[in-house]
Protein backbone atom coordinates (compact mmCIF):
# COMPACT_ATOMS: atom_id res chain seq x y z
CA UNK A 1 0.00 0.00 0.00
CA UNK A 2 1.53 3.47 -0.99
CA UNK A 3 -1.16 5.49 1.98
CA UNK A 4 -1.99 3.56 5.01
CA UNK A 5 -3.45 5.19 7.94
CA UNK A 6 -3.81 2.75 11.09
CA UNK A 7 -6.41 3.54 13.86
CA UNK A 8 -5.77 7.08 13.54
CA UNK A 9 -7.32 9.30 16.27
CA UNK A 10 -6.78 12.96 16.45
CA UNK A 11 -8.24 15.39 18.96
CA UNK A 12 -8.45 19.18 19.25
CA UNK A 13 -8.35 21.16 22.07
CA UNK A 14 -12.22 22.24 22.29
CA UNK A 15 -12.48 24.21 25.54
CA UNK A 16 -11.81 22.59 28.36
CA UNK A 17 -12.22 18.92 26.97
CA UNK A 18 -10.96 17.74 23.53
CA UNK A 19 -12.81 17.43 20.44
CA UNK A 20 -12.23 14.53 18.19
CA UNK A 21 -11.88 14.84 14.59
CA UNK A 22 -10.73 11.19 13.55
CA UNK A 23 -11.61 8.57 15.61
CA UNK A 24 -9.52 5.13 14.61
CA UNK A 25 -9.33 5.61 10.97
CA UNK A 26 -8.08 2.87 9.17
CA UNK A 27 -7.51 3.64 5.68
CA UNK A 28 -5.21 2.40 2.42
CA UNK A 29 -4.79 3.37 -1.06
CA UNK A 30 -2.66 1.32 -3.36
CA UNK A 31 -0.86 3.02 -5.89
CA UNK A 32 -2.62 3.29 -9.13
CA UNK A 33 -6.32 4.09 -7.33
CA UNK A 34 -8.03 7.39 -6.59
CA UNK A 35 -10.17 6.97 -3.60
CA UNK A 36 -12.80 9.30 -2.67
CA UNK A 37 -13.53 10.96 0.48
CA UNK A 38 -16.93 12.17 0.83
CA UNK A 39 -18.47 13.84 3.96
CA UNK A 40 -20.65 16.90 4.99
CA UNK A 41 -18.68 20.13 6.63
CA UNK A 42 -17.11 19.63 10.08
CA UNK A 43 -17.00 15.59 9.69
CA UNK A 44 -13.08 15.43 9.68
CA UNK A 45 -12.15 15.54 5.33
CA UNK A 46 -9.09 17.98 6.07
CA UNK A 47 -8.06 16.63 9.02
CA UNK A 48 -7.99 13.19 7.18
CA UNK A 49 -6.03 14.72 4.59
CA UNK A 50 -3.58 17.10 7.47
CA UNK A 51 -2.65 13.47 8.85
CA UNK A 52 -1.82 11.68 5.57
CA UNK A 53 0.10 14.70 4.39
CA UNK A 54 2.39 14.58 7.43
CA UNK A 55 1.29 18.43 8.22
CA UNK A 56 0.12 17.07 11.63
CA UNK A 57 0.68 14.20 13.67
CA UNK A 58 -2.08 12.24 15.08
CA UNK A 59 -2.90 11.65 18.91
CA UNK A 60 -2.23 7.91 18.44
CA UNK A 61 -2.62 5.44 15.63
CA UNK A 62 0.18 5.03 12.27
CA UNK A 63 0.60 6.94 9.12
CA UNK A 64 2.82 4.68 6.77
CA UNK A 65 3.88 7.09 3.12
CA UNK A 66 5.68 5.05 0.30
CA UNK A 67 6.17 2.03 2.98
CA UNK A 68 7.95 4.89 5.53
CA UNK A 69 5.93 4.70 8.70
CA UNK A 70 6.37 8.62 9.89
CA UNK A 71 5.67 8.12 13.76
CA UNK A 72 8.41 10.12 15.32
CA UNK A 73 10.40 11.91 13.11
CA UNK A 74 11.19 15.26 13.42
CA UNK A 75 10.12 18.34 11.12
CA UNK A 76 13.05 18.43 8.67
CA UNK A 77 12.63 14.76 7.92
CA UNK A 78 8.90 14.95 6.94
CA UNK A 79 9.57 18.19 5.37
CA UNK A 80 11.77 16.01 3.21
CA UNK A 81 9.09 13.30 3.07
CA UNK A 82 6.45 15.83 1.91
CA UNK A 83 9.02 17.03 -1.10
CA UNK A 84 10.19 13.82 -2.29
CA UNK A 85 7.10 11.46 -2.41
CA UNK A 86 3.78 13.85 -1.39
CA UNK A 87 2.39 15.86 -3.85
CA UNK A 88 -0.63 18.51 -2.52
CA UNK A 89 -3.50 19.86 -4.72
CA UNK A 90 -5.19 22.62 -2.30
CA UNK A 91 -8.69 23.42 -1.89
CA UNK A 92 -8.03 27.19 -3.56
CA UNK A 93 -5.49 26.44 -6.33
CA UNK A 94 -2.78 27.90 -4.23
CA UNK A 95 -0.36 29.34 -6.76
CA UNK A 96 2.72 32.01 -6.03
CA UNK A 97 1.85 35.12 -7.70
CA UNK A 98 4.99 36.50 -8.95
CA UNK A 99 6.01 33.05 -10.87
CA UNK A 100 4.57 31.76 -14.12
CA UNK A 101 2.66 28.72 -14.97
CA UNK A 102 5.93 26.72 -15.76
CA UNK A 103 7.60 28.66 -13.02
CA UNK A 104 4.90 27.08 -10.15
CA UNK A 105 6.20 23.84 -11.22
CA UNK A 106 9.74 24.32 -11.30
CA UNK A 107 10.09 25.85 -8.32
CA UNK A 108 9.67 21.83 -6.88
CA UNK A 109 12.95 21.54 -7.88
CA UNK A 110 14.14 24.62 -5.39
CA UNK A 111 12.41 23.76 -2.59
CA UNK A 112 15.37 22.24 -0.85
CA UNK A 113 17.90 24.97 -1.70
CA UNK A 114 20.51 22.98 -2.92
CA UNK A 115 21.69 24.20 -6.88
CA UNK A 116 22.09 21.15 -8.51
CA UNK A 117 22.17 22.44 -11.88
CA UNK A 118 20.98 18.97 -13.69
CA UNK A 119 18.24 18.54 -11.81
CA UNK A 120 16.63 22.36 -12.31
CA UNK A 121 17.41 21.76 -15.73
CA UNK A 122 15.06 18.40 -15.76
CA UNK A 123 12.87 20.15 -14.05
CA UNK A 124 12.49 22.42 -17.12
CA UNK A 125 11.32 20.26 -19.47
CA UNK A 126 9.12 18.08 -17.09
CA UNK A 127 7.53 20.99 -16.08
CA UNK A 128 6.65 21.92 -19.47
CA UNK A 129 5.40 17.87 -19.94
CA UNK A 130 2.99 18.02 -17.04
CA UNK A 131 1.42 21.18 -18.39
CA UNK A 132 0.90 19.58 -21.63
CA UNK A 133 -0.43 16.63 -20.16
CA UNK A 134 -2.76 18.83 -18.17
CA UNK A 135 -3.71 20.82 -21.29
CA UNK A 136 -2.10 23.65 -20.54
CA UNK A 137 0.64 23.59 -22.89
CA UNK A 138 0.34 27.13 -24.33
CA UNK A 139 -0.24 28.80 -20.91
CA UNK A 140 3.20 28.18 -19.54
CA UNK A 141 3.81 31.59 -19.63
CA UNK A 142 1.13 33.06 -18.15
CA UNK A 143 0.84 34.49 -14.46
CA UNK A 144 -1.72 32.73 -11.97
CA UNK A 145 -4.10 36.37 -12.27
CA UNK A 146 -3.97 35.68 -15.94
CA UNK A 147 -5.23 32.35 -15.70
CA UNK A 148 -8.91 31.00 -15.22
CA UNK A 149 -9.93 28.92 -12.11
CA UNK A 150 -9.74 25.54 -14.09
CA UNK A 151 -6.35 26.48 -15.44
CA UNK A 152 -5.86 27.05 -12.34
CA UNK A 153 -6.55 24.07 -10.49
CA UNK A 154 -4.70 22.22 -13.34
CA UNK A 155 -1.49 23.89 -12.66
CA UNK A 156 -1.46 23.27 -9.52
CA UNK A 157 -2.39 19.58 -10.34
CA UNK A 158 0.32 19.44 -12.24
CA UNK A 159 3.01 21.06 -9.62
CA UNK A 160 2.15 18.34 -7.31
CA UNK A 161 3.36 15.50 -9.90
CA UNK A 162 6.20 17.15 -10.34
CA UNK A 163 8.43 15.19 -7.90
CA UNK A 164 6.73 12.25 -8.63
CA UNK A 165 4.98 11.49 -5.67
CA UNK A 166 4.12 7.97 -4.49
CA UNK A 167 0.94 9.78 -2.90
CA UNK A 168 -1.40 12.34 -4.31
CA UNK A 169 -3.60 14.63 -2.07
CA UNK A 170 -6.19 15.97 -3.00
CA UNK A 171 -8.29 19.27 -0.96
CA UNK A 172 -11.97 20.07 -2.36
CA UNK A 173 -10.55 20.71 -6.09
CA UNK A 174 -14.05 21.65 -7.45
CA UNK A 175 -15.08 23.77 -4.74
CA UNK A 176 -14.27 27.39 -6.25
CA UNK A 177 -15.52 25.36 -9.80
CA UNK A 178 -18.65 25.09 -11.62
CA UNK A 179 -20.31 21.73 -12.75
CA UNK A 180 -17.87 21.20 -16.41
CA UNK A 181 -14.89 22.28 -14.88
CA UNK A 182 -15.31 20.74 -11.69
CA UNK A 183 -15.80 17.06 -13.98
CA UNK A 184 -13.27 17.67 -15.98
CA UNK A 185 -11.09 18.26 -13.23
CA UNK A 186 -11.94 14.91 -11.50
CA UNK A 187 -11.62 13.22 -15.06
CA UNK A 188 -7.84 14.46 -15.42
CA UNK A 189 -6.64 13.62 -11.66
CA UNK A 190 -8.70 9.58 -12.10
CA UNK A 191 -6.61 9.41 -15.62
CA UNK A 192 -3.23 10.67 -13.89
CA UNK A 193 -3.70 8.20 -11.18
CA UNK A 194 -4.02 5.35 -13.53
CA UNK A 195 -1.26 6.95 -15.49
CA UNK A 196 1.31 7.55 -13.47
CA UNK A 197 0.49 5.11 -10.26
CA UNK A 198 0.01 7.54 -7.56
CA UNK A 199 -2.02 6.42 -4.88
CA UNK A 200 -4.71 9.52 -5.14
CA UNK A 201 -7.00 10.94 -1.89
CA UNK A 202 -9.37 13.13 -3.12
CA UNK A 203 -11.59 14.96 -0.14
CA UNK A 204 -14.73 16.40 -1.05
CA UNK A 205 -18.16 17.30 0.55
CA UNK A 206 -19.76 17.31 -3.02
CA UNK A 207 -20.63 13.95 -4.60
CA UNK A 208 -21.78 15.33 -8.44
CA UNK A 209 -18.62 14.32 -10.10
CA UNK A 210 -17.79 11.01 -8.46
CA UNK A 211 -19.14 8.44 -11.39
CA UNK A 212 -15.71 7.61 -12.20
CA UNK A 213 -13.33 7.38 -9.10
CA UNK A 214 -12.38 3.95 -8.08
CA UNK A 215 -13.76 4.03 -4.42
CA UNK A 216 -15.48 5.73 -2.34
CA UNK A 217 -15.45 6.18 1.69
CA UNK A 218 -17.69 7.99 3.76
CA UNK A 219 -16.91 10.44 6.33
CA UNK A 220 -18.93 10.99 9.44
CA UNK A 221 -17.91 12.62 12.88
CA UNK A 222 -14.37 11.36 12.48
CA UNK A 223 -15.25 7.68 11.56
CA UNK A 224 -15.31 6.21 7.98
CA UNK A 225 -17.65 4.18 5.70
CA UNK A 226 -16.46 2.02 3.05
CA UNK A 227 -19.45 2.56 0.30
CA UNK A 228 -18.23 1.94 -2.76
CA UNK A 229 -15.39 -0.26 -4.53
CA UNK A 230 -15.13 -0.83 -8.30
CA UNK A 231 -14.22 -4.67 -9.20
CA UNK A 232 -11.71 -3.47 -11.65
CA UNK A 233 -9.35 -2.90 -9.14
CA UNK B 1 16.45 32.84 -4.31
CA UNK B 2 14.19 31.31 -7.07
CA UNK B 3 11.35 32.70 -5.80
CA UNK B 4 12.77 35.24 -3.82
CA UNK B 5 14.05 36.64 -7.56
CA UNK B 6 11.07 36.67 -9.34
CA UNK B 7 9.19 38.28 -5.99
CA UNK B 8 11.75 41.59 -6.48
CA UNK B 9 10.44 41.37 -10.43
CA UNK B 10 6.87 41.20 -9.82
CA UNK B 11 6.60 43.52 -7.05
CA UNK B 12 8.78 46.23 -8.60
CA UNK B 13 6.91 48.73 -7.22
CA UNK B 14 7.26 48.06 -3.89
CA UNK B 15 10.99 47.17 -3.60
CA UNK B 16 11.93 50.13 -6.21
CA UNK B 17 10.00 52.62 -3.18
CA UNK B 18 11.72 50.68 -0.67
CA UNK B 19 15.15 50.90 -2.53
CA UNK B 20 14.43 54.72 -3.25
CA UNK B 21 14.24 54.78 0.95
CA UNK B 22 17.61 53.06 1.21
CA UNK B 23 19.54 55.46 -1.91
CA UNK B 24 18.30 58.28 0.22
CA UNK B 25 19.03 57.14 3.66
CA UNK B 26 22.65 56.03 2.09
CA UNK B 27 23.25 59.40 0.65
CA UNK B 28 22.49 61.18 3.43
CA UNK B 29 24.97 59.37 5.67
CA UNK B 30 27.86 59.06 2.90
CA UNK B 31 27.18 63.13 2.53
CA UNK B 32 27.24 63.17 6.19
CA UNK B 33 30.34 61.02 6.88
CA UNK B 34 32.35 62.83 4.54
CA UNK B 35 31.10 66.56 5.98
CA UNK B 36 32.05 64.98 9.38
CA UNK B 37 35.63 64.26 8.09
CA UNK B 38 36.09 66.94 6.25
CA UNK B 39 34.87 69.35 9.18
CA UNK B 40 36.60 66.97 11.43
CA UNK B 41 40.29 67.28 9.17
CA UNK B 42 39.67 71.40 8.90
CA UNK B 43 39.36 71.36 12.67
CA UNK B 44 42.13 69.03 13.90
CA UNK B 45 44.43 68.67 11.33
CA UNK B 46 47.52 70.87 12.50
CA UNK B 47 47.22 68.72 15.67
CA UNK B 48 47.20 65.51 14.11
CA UNK B 49 49.73 65.91 11.40
CA UNK B 50 52.13 66.71 14.56
CA UNK B 51 55.28 63.88 14.93
CA UNK B 52 54.47 63.69 18.76
CA UNK B 53 52.13 60.93 20.80
CA UNK B 54 51.67 62.81 23.71
CA UNK B 55 50.23 66.81 24.47
CA UNK B 56 51.09 68.04 27.92
CA UNK B 57 48.87 71.11 28.68
CA UNK B 58 49.27 74.15 31.37
CA UNK B 59 46.61 75.66 33.76
CA UNK B 60 43.86 74.16 31.35
CA UNK B 61 42.70 71.37 29.07
CA UNK B 62 42.23 73.81 26.49
CA UNK B 63 44.16 74.41 23.68
CA UNK B 64 42.50 78.02 24.03
CA UNK B 65 43.49 78.70 27.34
CA UNK B 66 45.89 76.87 28.70
CA UNK B 67 50.06 78.13 28.74
CA UNK B 68 53.36 76.56 29.51
CA UNK B 69 56.24 78.62 30.73
CA UNK B 70 59.66 77.88 29.85
CA UNK B 71 60.01 76.11 33.00
CA UNK B 72 57.86 73.32 32.41
CA UNK B 73 59.14 72.81 29.06
CA UNK B 74 63.01 72.21 30.19
CA UNK B 75 61.08 70.21 32.90
CA UNK B 76 59.97 68.30 30.61
CA UNK B 77 62.99 68.00 28.10
CA UNK B 78 65.19 66.08 31.28
CA UNK B 79 62.19 63.55 31.85
CA UNK B 80 63.34 60.13 31.07
CA UNK B 81 61.65 58.29 28.91
CA UNK B 82 60.72 61.49 27.04
CA UNK B 83 62.59 61.67 23.18
CA UNK B 84 61.53 64.86 22.61
CA UNK B 85 59.81 67.89 23.98
CA UNK B 86 58.69 70.61 21.83
CA UNK B 87 57.08 74.12 22.91
CA UNK B 88 53.96 74.92 20.56
CA UNK B 89 52.42 78.01 20.69
CA UNK B 90 48.87 78.15 19.23
CA UNK B 91 47.04 81.67 18.56
CA UNK B 92 44.18 82.42 16.21
CA UNK B 93 45.03 86.06 14.48
CA UNK B 94 44.96 88.07 11.67
CA UNK B 95 47.06 87.81 9.04
CA UNK B 96 47.02 90.67 5.87
CA UNK B 97 48.44 90.74 2.60
CA UNK B 98 47.76 93.12 -0.26
CA UNK B 99 44.19 94.77 1.23
CA UNK B 100 43.08 90.67 1.72
CA UNK B 101 43.09 89.48 5.35
CA UNK B 102 41.63 86.29 6.40
CA UNK B 103 41.51 84.81 9.82
CA UNK B 104 44.60 82.38 10.32
CA UNK B 105 46.11 80.22 13.29
CA UNK B 106 49.46 81.13 14.35
CA UNK B 107 51.85 77.88 15.08
CA UNK B 108 54.88 78.73 16.70
CA UNK B 109 57.57 76.63 17.09
CA UNK B 110 61.11 76.33 17.73
CA UNK B 111 63.40 77.01 14.31
CA UNK B 112 64.45 73.99 12.97
CA UNK B 113 62.11 71.91 15.14
CA UNK B 114 60.33 68.98 13.50
CA UNK B 115 56.82 70.30 14.72
CA UNK B 116 56.57 72.84 12.08
CA UNK B 117 57.24 71.30 7.98
CA UNK B 118 60.07 73.92 6.53
CA UNK B 119 61.30 74.47 9.93
CA UNK B 120 64.70 74.91 9.69
CA UNK B 121 63.46 78.23 7.29
CA UNK B 122 61.59 79.96 10.04
CA UNK B 123 63.39 82.92 11.18
CA UNK B 124 62.09 85.95 13.51
CA UNK B 125 61.24 87.43 9.52
CA UNK B 126 59.89 84.67 7.89
CA UNK B 127 56.71 81.88 8.38
CA UNK B 128 55.78 79.01 6.76
CA UNK B 129 52.03 78.43 5.63
CA UNK B 130 49.63 76.21 4.72
CA UNK B 131 48.30 75.98 0.97
CA UNK B 132 45.31 77.14 2.20
CA UNK B 133 46.39 80.15 4.03
CA UNK B 134 48.75 81.04 1.00
CA UNK B 135 45.17 80.37 -1.52
CA UNK B 136 43.06 82.74 1.22
CA UNK B 137 45.87 85.32 0.92
CA UNK B 138 46.85 84.89 -2.42
CA UNK B 139 50.59 84.46 -1.41
CA UNK B 140 53.27 82.93 -2.80
CA UNK B 141 57.11 81.53 -1.78
CA UNK B 142 58.90 85.54 -1.46
CA UNK B 143 55.89 87.70 -0.68
CA UNK B 144 55.25 89.59 2.35
CA UNK B 145 52.62 89.96 4.90
CA UNK B 146 51.36 90.96 8.09
CA UNK B 147 50.81 88.84 11.12
CA UNK B 148 49.29 91.02 13.83
CA UNK B 149 51.01 93.47 13.33
CA UNK B 150 54.87 92.39 12.35
CA UNK B 151 56.16 92.45 8.55
CA UNK B 152 56.95 88.89 7.80
CA UNK B 153 57.98 87.21 4.67
CA UNK B 154 57.04 83.71 3.34
CA UNK B 155 59.93 81.40 3.31
CA UNK B 156 57.68 78.47 1.41
CA UNK B 157 54.44 77.01 1.70
CA UNK B 158 53.89 73.23 2.20
CA UNK B 159 51.27 71.32 3.99
CA UNK B 160 47.59 71.64 4.36
CA UNK B 161 47.50 71.80 8.12
CA UNK B 162 44.19 73.59 9.92
CA UNK B 163 43.19 74.11 13.37
CA UNK B 164 39.61 74.82 14.44
CA UNK B 165 38.84 75.75 10.37
CA UNK B 166 41.37 78.26 10.38
CA UNK B 167 44.56 77.95 8.01
CA UNK B 168 47.88 77.40 9.70
CA UNK B 169 51.01 80.31 9.81
CA UNK B 170 53.73 77.99 11.16
CA UNK B 171 56.03 81.04 13.14
CA UNK B 172 59.12 80.80 14.75
CA UNK B 173 58.10 80.75 18.63
CA UNK B 174 59.50 84.29 19.19
CA UNK B 175 57.15 85.73 16.34
CA UNK B 176 54.44 84.00 18.11
CA UNK B 177 55.20 85.39 21.31
CA UNK B 178 54.99 88.89 19.93
CA UNK B 179 51.78 88.34 18.24
CA UNK B 180 50.19 87.90 21.82
CA UNK B 181 50.28 90.42 24.43
CA UNK B 182 53.61 91.50 26.53
CA UNK B 183 54.57 89.12 29.41
CA UNK B 184 52.20 86.54 27.24
CA UNK B 185 52.92 82.78 27.97
CA UNK B 186 55.70 80.88 26.29
CA UNK B 187 54.26 78.91 24.33
CA UNK B 188 50.47 76.83 24.68
CA UNK B 189 51.42 73.19 24.97
CA UNK B 190 53.91 71.14 24.77
CA UNK B 191 54.18 67.86 22.08
CA UNK B 192 55.94 65.72 23.44
CA UNK B 193 57.19 62.01 21.86
CA UNK B 194 57.68 59.47 24.64
CA UNK B 195 58.95 56.18 24.87
CA UNK B 196 58.00 54.86 28.43
CA UNK B 197 57.78 58.11 30.47
CA UNK B 198 55.71 58.24 33.58
CA UNK B 199 54.00 60.73 32.80
CA UNK B 200 51.47 60.80 35.71
CA UNK B 201 55.00 60.96 37.74
CA UNK B 202 56.30 64.12 35.26
CA UNK B 203 53.20 66.13 35.51
CA UNK B 204 53.06 66.69 39.23
CA UNK B 205 56.92 67.65 39.03
CA UNK B 206 56.01 69.62 35.97
CA UNK B 207 52.58 70.97 37.04
CA UNK B 208 51.15 70.28 33.37
CA UNK B 209 48.32 67.56 32.43
CA UNK B 210 49.35 65.45 29.71
CA UNK B 211 47.10 63.62 27.41
CA UNK B 212 47.89 61.45 24.40
CA UNK B 213 47.54 63.62 20.98
CA UNK B 214 44.12 62.13 19.70
CA UNK B 215 42.64 62.52 23.39
CA UNK B 216 43.52 66.39 23.10
CA UNK B 217 41.84 66.75 20.04
CA UNK B 218 38.22 67.26 22.18
CA UNK B 219 40.41 69.82 24.00
CA UNK B 220 39.70 71.89 20.55
CA UNK B 221 36.46 73.69 21.72
CA UNK B 222 34.54 73.67 18.13
CA UNK B 223 35.56 70.08 17.44
CA UNK B 224 33.93 68.71 20.23
CA UNK B 225 30.54 70.28 19.87
CA UNK B 226 30.71 69.51 16.00
CA UNK B 227 31.95 66.51 16.13
CA UNK B 228 29.40 65.20 18.98
CA UNK B 229 26.37 66.61 17.16
CA UNK B 230 27.44 65.29 13.35
CA UNK B 231 28.24 61.46 14.95
CA UNK B 232 24.66 61.86 16.44
CA UNK B 233 23.30 62.10 13.99
CA UNK B 234 24.69 60.00 11.50
CA UNK B 235 24.01 57.33 14.55
CA UNK B 236 20.16 58.41 13.93
CA UNK B 237 20.10 57.19 10.63
CA UNK B 238 21.77 54.48 11.02
CA UNK B 239 19.44 53.11 13.47
CA UNK B 240 16.23 54.77 11.13
CA UNK B 241 17.53 52.86 8.22
CA UNK B 242 18.04 49.41 10.30
CA UNK B 243 13.96 50.19 12.05
CA UNK B 244 12.85 51.13 8.23
CA UNK B 245 14.20 48.18 6.58
CA UNK B 246 12.87 46.10 9.49
CA UNK B 247 9.33 47.05 9.39
CA UNK B 248 9.22 46.66 5.49
CA UNK B 249 10.42 42.86 5.20
CA UNK B 250 7.88 42.38 8.48
CA UNK B 251 5.13 43.86 6.27
CA UNK B 252 6.31 42.11 3.44
CA UNK B 253 7.12 38.70 5.33
CA UNK B 254 3.39 39.03 6.84
CA UNK B 255 1.96 39.64 3.38
CA UNK B 256 3.44 36.46 2.22
CA UNK B 257 2.52 34.41 4.49
CA UNK B 258 0.17 32.31 2.91
CA UNK B 259 3.07 31.73 0.27
CA UNK B 260 5.20 30.47 2.90
CA UNK B 261 2.51 27.97 4.29
CA UNK B 262 2.06 26.81 0.56
CA UNK B 263 6.18 26.55 0.13
CA UNK B 264 6.41 24.44 3.68
CA UNK B 265 3.74 22.63 2.85
CA UNK B 266 5.26 21.72 -0.66
CA UNK B 267 8.49 20.83 1.44
CA UNK B 268 10.31 23.99 1.16
CA UNK B 269 12.72 23.76 3.94
CA UNK B 270 12.79 26.70 6.34
CA UNK B 271 16.42 26.86 6.31
CA UNK B 272 15.94 27.66 2.08
CA UNK B 273 13.01 29.94 2.88
CA UNK B 274 14.67 32.26 5.42
CA UNK B 275 18.20 31.84 3.41
CA UNK B 276 16.34 33.34 0.20
CA UNK B 277 14.15 35.75 2.18
CA UNK B 278 18.07 36.85 3.19
CA UNK B 279 19.03 36.87 -0.23
CA UNK B 280 16.11 39.50 -1.25
CA UNK B 281 17.10 41.96 1.95
CA UNK B 282 20.67 41.77 0.58
CA UNK B 283 19.77 42.18 -3.03
CA UNK B 284 17.87 45.35 -1.90
CA UNK B 285 20.39 46.72 0.42
CA UNK B 286 23.59 46.33 -1.80
CA UNK B 287 22.02 48.08 -4.57
CA UNK B 288 20.15 50.71 -2.77
CA UNK B 289 23.50 51.66 -1.31
CA UNK B 290 25.79 50.98 -3.67
CA UNK B 291 24.22 53.78 -5.74
CA UNK B 292 23.04 55.72 -2.52
CA UNK B 293 27.44 55.82 -1.87
CA UNK B 294 27.71 56.41 -5.43
CA UNK B 295 25.51 59.59 -5.57
CA UNK B 296 27.21 60.64 -2.20
CA UNK B 297 30.67 60.14 -3.63
CA UNK B 298 29.77 62.11 -6.60
CA UNK B 299 27.93 64.37 -5.04
CA UNK B 300 30.94 65.49 -2.13
CA UNK B 301 33.22 65.60 -5.11
CA UNK B 302 31.52 68.25 -7.22
CA UNK B 303 31.36 70.42 -3.85
CA UNK B 304 34.05 69.55 -3.08
CA UNK B 305 35.81 73.30 -3.50
CA UNK B 306 32.88 74.62 -2.01
CA UNK B 307 32.16 72.06 1.15
CA UNK B 308 34.70 71.00 3.42
CA UNK B 309 33.72 67.17 2.31
CA UNK B 310 36.56 64.46 2.58
CA UNK B 311 36.39 61.87 -0.32
CA UNK B 312 38.19 58.67 1.05
CA UNK B 313 37.40 55.24 0.72
CA UNK B 314 37.18 55.57 4.89
CA UNK B 315 33.90 57.92 4.60
CA UNK B 316 32.45 56.20 1.27
CA UNK B 317 32.88 52.14 2.15
CA UNK B 318 32.72 52.29 5.90
CA UNK B 319 29.17 53.98 6.32
CA UNK B 320 27.93 51.94 3.23
CA UNK B 321 29.07 48.66 5.21
CA UNK B 322 27.09 49.58 8.36
CA UNK B 323 24.03 50.03 6.42
CA UNK B 324 24.49 46.70 4.88
CA UNK B 325 24.94 45.52 7.76
CA UNK B 326 22.12 46.73 10.10
CA UNK B 327 19.96 47.37 7.26
CA UNK B 328 20.42 42.94 7.40
CA UNK B 329 19.92 42.80 11.15
CA UNK B 330 16.48 44.85 10.47
CA UNK B 331 15.55 42.15 7.36
CA UNK B 332 16.96 39.48 9.47
CA UNK B 333 14.32 40.16 12.87
CA UNK B 334 12.01 40.57 10.94
CA UNK B 335 12.20 37.18 8.28
CA UNK B 336 12.67 35.34 11.44
CA UNK B 337 8.77 34.62 11.13
CA UNK B 338 9.21 32.53 8.39
CA UNK B 339 9.69 29.70 11.15
CA UNK B 340 6.50 30.24 12.79
CA UNK B 341 4.50 29.88 9.93
CA UNK B 342 2.16 26.39 10.56
CA UNK B 343 2.16 24.76 6.73
CA UNK B 344 -1.19 23.80 8.12
CA UNK B 345 -2.25 26.76 6.92
CA UNK B 346 -2.28 26.35 3.72
CA UNK B 347 -4.83 23.43 3.58
CA UNK B 348 -8.01 24.68 2.69
CA UNK B 349 -10.68 24.45 5.21
CA UNK B 350 -7.94 23.43 8.00
CA UNK B 351 -7.42 27.02 9.23
N1 LIG C 1 -7.40 23.67 14.29
C1 LIG C 1 -8.55 23.22 14.84
N2 LIG C 1 -8.78 23.41 16.15
C2 LIG C 1 -9.92 22.94 16.72
N3 LIG C 1 -10.85 22.26 16.05
C3 LIG C 1 -10.67 22.05 14.74
C4 LIG C 1 -9.50 22.52 14.06
N4 LIG C 1 -9.58 22.16 12.76
C5 LIG C 1 -10.75 21.50 12.63
N5 LIG C 1 -11.41 21.43 13.82
C6 LIG C 1 -12.66 20.74 14.06
O1 LIG C 1 -12.49 19.38 13.70
C7 LIG C 1 -13.62 18.91 13.02
C8 LIG C 1 -13.23 18.38 11.66
O2 LIG C 1 -12.75 19.49 10.91
P1 LIG C 1 -12.27 19.37 9.41
O3 LIG C 1 -11.68 20.64 9.03
O4 LIG C 1 -11.46 18.14 9.29
O5 LIG C 1 -13.68 19.15 8.68
P2 LIG C 1 -14.00 19.07 7.13
O6 LIG C 1 -14.68 17.80 6.91
O7 LIG C 1 -12.80 19.35 6.33
O8 LIG C 1 -15.05 20.26 6.96
P3 LIG C 1 -15.26 21.21 5.66
O9 LIG C 1 -16.02 20.41 4.66
O10 LIG C 1 -16.10 22.31 6.23
O11 LIG C 1 -13.93 21.66 5.20
C9 LIG C 1 -14.60 20.05 12.96
O12 LIG C 1 -15.54 19.92 13.99
C10 LIG C 1 -13.77 21.28 13.20
O13 LIG C 1 -14.49 22.27 13.87
MG1 LIG D 1 -12.17 20.78 4.87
Amino acid sequence: MSLRLTDVTLTYPDGQSRLTALDRVTFAVPAGALAAVVGPSGSGKSSLLAVAATLIAPDSGTVTVAGADTTGLGRAALTDLRRHTIGIVFQQSNLLPSLTAAEQLRVMAHLDGRGRAGARTRARTRALDLLDAVGLAGQAHRRPHQLSGGQRQRVTIARALMNDPTVLLVDEPTSALDNDRGAAVVDLLTRLTHERGTATVLVTHDRTHLGAVDRIVGVHDGRLREEMVTESQ
Amino acid sequence: MFVAWRDLRFAKGRFALMGTVIVLITLLVGLLSGLTAGLGRQNVSAVTGLPADRIAFGGELSYANSTVTEGQWRRWTRTPGVEAAEPLGVTTTRATAGGRGVGVCAFGVRPGSDLAPDSDRLTDHAVVLSHSAAADLGLTAGDTLTLAGQRLTVASVTGDASFSHTPVVWTSLDTWQRTAPPDGPFATVIALRTSGADTATADRAAGTMTVERDDSLSAIGSYSAENGSLQLMRGFLFAISALVVGAFFTVWTIQRGADIAILKALGATTATLLRDALGQAAVLLAGGTVIGSGLAAGLGAALADTVPFLLTPRTVLVPAAVMIVLGMAGAALSVRRITAVDPLTALGSAR
